[in-house]
């Protein structure tokens, strides 16, 4: 168990490509942190960074009260999860969990005890003596968490461990890697596109794009107060609605049209707006037309497909409440709504 | 949860990491250097020998660098005509090579694609049994029954003739296991999709396994071209005319020529035939290494 | 077969004809030939043959000579395997490690490949001749008297490193491609579980590689068996004398210079039946290669 601390790490390639720019976060014991963005935004290369297996460019990496830059990834005191699995193929569940301990000089009865005691955890004690390619998906996946939780390390590593499972699978992992890192209790870093993954796992999420971090917060405060239309648009699902729009007056007004709401302290201008399309309400004292086109039905709710001011728009209503293709009035709650720069796309 | 220390503020500047040399590194490349050496150093030394001049040759041995005998010796191996017949010269044993080469690599791919374009996409009774018949001859390589085929060109009165040379080689299923791998795994989708819009089995064919297949018969084409260009033991046997020598098998030429002379052999003209020798088959795998590569390595699966 | 395979009979006929007809005709006959002539002891003036039975091979397990060659042949196909599968895994394990120049490596160890085994004899040749042989010169400073083509065992050298040199490109490029088909996860992995790097090739990517390897092994067998006769042949310049030689060159030494075409026919059988159990062998592997993906 122990703090990491990253004080400006960042990894300029031979080439000159800077895929993560120096970037600073500690993030404290027994802490669930996701790495979130895009593909190629750098949040793989940060974790291996911290692993140790991709080389510090700049900046110092504390795991611990150690800098660990120049140490062996053997000796950081770490356990990954890969996307794939890594798993040894010619070795069995048992020798393939027990690996890392044999090397560290662990004594075999010990290493018995221990793999015992991590396959009782994952249910894999009737699997022991079988090879990975004999192992299903989720069965292999137990396999690496195993590799991962008999070492009892200090950090754990995950790199997007449950990209290669089917949707029902990924769900119930989910939960069982959440409760099993709550046990034990330890500090652990967890990379994925999937903002789902995100939102319901972690403890902090830090979003990052184009190799530098946009925001770190709880997953509420980056779902409800996003720093920039990248998280607001990236995170939720369906994303937040952005519309152009413009401050007049202190007053938020689309197209021209009739005031939205208050712009609190915002200069006058230009702006972006963002809303969920939860803090939307239908009819009542709605004063803004939406041109509803599509309703999706998902059964406990609807979303509804249209536009507002000549801009997509999207509206999330409960089961209980009708909507049919048209022009309907709308309010939008005004604690709920978002400013973000129209040039930098940051919060205002 | 508690404590974060904001991003977005440069915590300090990043320290300029200097790297340490890495020993291993240094390491690798050391042996990888002395690995090329050894492979690419004896090539070199014939080439830069064989433009020497025999005396010096056989005073000095062989050389590091270069002397000015390059196009003299070369002139020699290639339009000096010479065996007992004082027929052959490099030019045509060139000739021959190139005619092997082309012609086993062509033969090869065409037969072979035809034989396993029956064996995998045809409903044919007998098509097992055609396989085997077939990939019972991976089992034998030529060397091991040179006698009786050589006694079977003989009976048919193809010795010293290019067929002889060339058909009795694409005998062995190589080609056609690498193929019927291959279209195995075409995705069956393709030929139930040509069906349905019409397409025959010649048409499916020449319109759509062929341009498939580009890269696989790049890949075989050069790795027979390689093979029939190095032919020795075979073309040794059935070419007893020297006017249908090959360059490889002129090679032995040269070198009885080397030890049986009583005078100074002609060492540069020989190297620089051998050089002659290495060049064609070396371009072709040099250009088109990845084709190679990938051929080699994936049809053996 | 497909699943949806075309009806038509007579064009898959026509179209497996060639390649049927060239085996029977250089494949078939011929092999069937060598096995029945191996039964028979051929007249030296060409008058007939007269049926022996098994005589031509038990004649081959008591000739003292042939089992001199049977056994060199064993130890020169141990070694000329043994140093070209080392050297050549040596460097493609390090070809795989470096980043830079990788592919320069990999170009300037593969090239030889092309290269022929009778050239490749006459290289032989030209680095271990007396008069302007380099290597020789190297040997004489170390107090080896290398005589090439006099002395059993010089000779013998050469003909084993003429033919590791060549045979080293094949196993580089297979051993390359074997270590990069390994998931860079499972080395990252190991990186992780293991400190030490020579451990971690023998614990991790060795066994990762005997596929591979076992399928190099055969390869590399038959190579040394059967296409080093032209390096072989090169080297002892048509004058075999009292120099070593494989099994290969015994045949077409019996069969072509001393017209035994019985021996030489059952010394042939002898062969098949070796390069059979090796390939049985190698099929049997390559079940077990698709077992570990």
């Amino acid at each position: 168990m122990a703090v990491v601390k990253l004080n400006a790490v960042g990894k300029t390639y031979p080439n000159g490509f800077e895929a993560v720019k120096p970037s600073s976060f500690t993030i404290a014991d027994g802490e669930f942190v996701v790495l979130v963005g895009p593909s190629g935004c750098g949040k793989s290369t940060l974790l291996r960074m911290v692993a140790g297996l991709e080389e510090i460019t700049a900046g110092t990496l504390n795991i611990g009260d150690r800098e660990v830059n120049d140490v062996d990834p053997a000796d950081r005191d770490i356990a990954m999860v890969f996307q794939n699995y890594a798993l040894y193929p010619h070795m069995t569940v048992r020798k393939n969990i027990g690996y890392g301990l044999k090397n560290r000089g662990t004594t075999a009865d010990t290493i018995e005890a221990k793999v015992q005691e991590a396959a009782k955890m994952l249910n894999l004690t009737e699997l022991l003596d079988r090879k990975p390619s004999q192992l299903s998906g989720g069965q292999r996946q137990r396999v690496a968490m195993g590799r991962a939780v008999v070492r009892d390390p200090s950090l754990f590593l995950f790199d997007e461990p449950l990209s290669n499972l089917d949707a029902k699978l990924r769900n119930q992992m989910r939960i069982e890697i959440k409760a099993l890192q709550r046990r034990l209790g330890v500090t652990s870093i967890y990379v994925t596109h999937d903002q789902v993954e995100a939102m319901t796992m972690a403890d902090r999420i830090i979003v990052l794009n184009s190799g530098e971090i946009e925001q770190i917060g709880t997953p509420a405060e980056i779902y409800h107060s996003p720093a920039s239309t990248f998280v607001a648009s990236f995170m939720g699902a369906p994303p937040m609605n952005l519309i152009e729009a413009r401050v007049e007056e202190g007053e938020i007004r689309v197209n021209g049209g009739a005031s939205i709401g208050p712009a609190g302290r915002c200069p006058s201008g230009p702006i972006q707006l963002g809303v969920r399309p939860e803090d939307v309400e239908l009819g009542g004292a709605g004063q803004t037309p939406f041109d509803i086109s599509i309703v999706e039905e998902l059964g406990a709710h609807r979303l509804l497909h249209g536009h507002l001011g000549g801009q997509p728009f999207t509206v999330h209503v409960g089961k209980e409440v009708a909507a049919a293709p048209g022009t309907t009035q709308i309010h939008l709650k005004p604690e709920a709504l978002r400013l973000f720069d129209s040039q930098t796309g940051k919060a205002m | 949860m508690t404590e974060i220390s904001q991003p977005l503020e440069k915590a300090t500047t990043p320290k300029a990491r200097r790297k340490p040399i890495k020993w291993s590194v240094v390491g690798d490349h050391t042996v990888l250097i002395l690995g090329a050496i050894l492979m690419v150093l004896p090539v070199f030394m014939v080439f830069a020998t064989s433009s020497h001049d025999k005396i010096e040759i056989a005073r000095n041995g062989m050389q590091f660098g270069f002397g000015d005998q390059l196009a003299v010796n070369y002139g020699k191996a290639m339009f000096e005509k010479g065996g007992f017949t004082d027929t052959v010269d490099g030019s045509l044993m060139l000739m021959n090579s190139l005619i092997l080469g082309f012609g086993f690599a062509i033969g090869k791919i065409i037969i072979s694609m035809m034989a396993a374009y029956a064996i995998v996409y045809f409903r044919l009774r007998f098509a097992t049994l055609a396989f085997w018949v077939i990939f019972t001859t991976l089992l034998l390589p030529l060397e091991v029954r040179i006698l009786p085929s050589y006694e079977a060109i003989q009976r048919l009165g193809m010795a010293n003739t290019y067929s002889g040379l060339i058909i009795p080689l694409i005998a062995s299923a190589t080609g056609t296991f690498f193929f019927r791998q291959f279209f195995r795994s075409v995705p069956e989708e393709l030929v139930e999709a040509a069906r349905i819009d019409g397409a025959g089995p010649v048409k499916f064919f020449i319109d759509i396994l062929v341009p498939l297949s580009r890269t696989m018969i790049a890949a075989i084409f050069i790795i027979m071209f390689v093979f029939g260009w190095n032919q020795y033991l075979w073309p040794t046997m059935i070419t007893t005319e020297e006017s249908m020598f090959t360059l490889v098998r002129g090679i032995k030429q040269i070198t009885q020529g080397v030890i049986d002379s009583n005078d100074i052999p002609e060492f540069g003209q020989a190297l620089a035939l051998s050089i002659i020798a290495i060049i064609p088959p070396v371009l072709i795998v040099l250009f088109f290494q990845n084709w190679f590569v990938k051929g080699l390595t994936e049809s053996d699966k | 077969m497909k699943r949806a395979g075309f009806t038509t009979i007579w064009l898959p006929v026509a179209l497996l004809l060639p390649q049927l007809m060239i085996i029977a005709i250089f494949f078939y006959w011929p092999a069937g030939w060598a096995v029945q002539s191996s039964f028979y002891l051929q007249d030296p003036f060409g008058f007939g043959s007269t049926f022996v039975g098994l005589e031509n091979y038990t004649d081959l397990g008591s000739n003292s000579e042939y089992l001199r060659i049977a056994w060199f042949t064993v130890i020169y196909t141990c070694l000329v395997t043994f140093f070209s599968l080392a050297i050549a895994l040596l460097l493609a394990v390090k070809a795989d490690k470096v980043i830079r120049s990788a592919r320069t490596y990999r170009t300037l160890l593969m090239w030889v490949y092309a290269i022929a085994p009778p050239v490749a004899g006459f290289m032989g040749i030209m680095f271990f001749d007396q008069r302007t042989g380099p290597i020789t010169d190297a040997f004489q400073v170390f107090g080896w008297d290398y005589k090439l083509g006099v002395n059993y065992t010089d000779t013998a050298t050469a003909m084993v490193i003429a033919a590791v040199w060549k045979q080293i490109p094949v196993n580089f490029i297979f051993f390359l491609s074997g270590l990069q088909s390994i998931p860079r996860s499972v080395n990252e992995a190991a990186i992780i579980d293991n400190r030490s790097s020579t451990s971690r090739f023998w614990q991790v990517t060795f066994p990762l590689l005997a596929p591979t390897t076992f399928f190099l092994l055969i390869i590399n067998i038959t190579y040394a068996l059967f296409d080093t006769f032209g390096i072989i042949d090169t080297l002892l310049k048509g004058e075999p004398g009292n120099n070593p030689m494989t099994l290969v060159y015994k045949v077409y030494l019996d069969g072509f210079r001393g017209n035994d075409l019985g021996g030489s026919s059952a010394q042939s059988v002898i062969l098949m039946v070796l390069v059979l159990i090796l390939t049985v062998f190698q099929f049997r592997l390559i079940e077990r290669r698709i077992h570990y993906t």
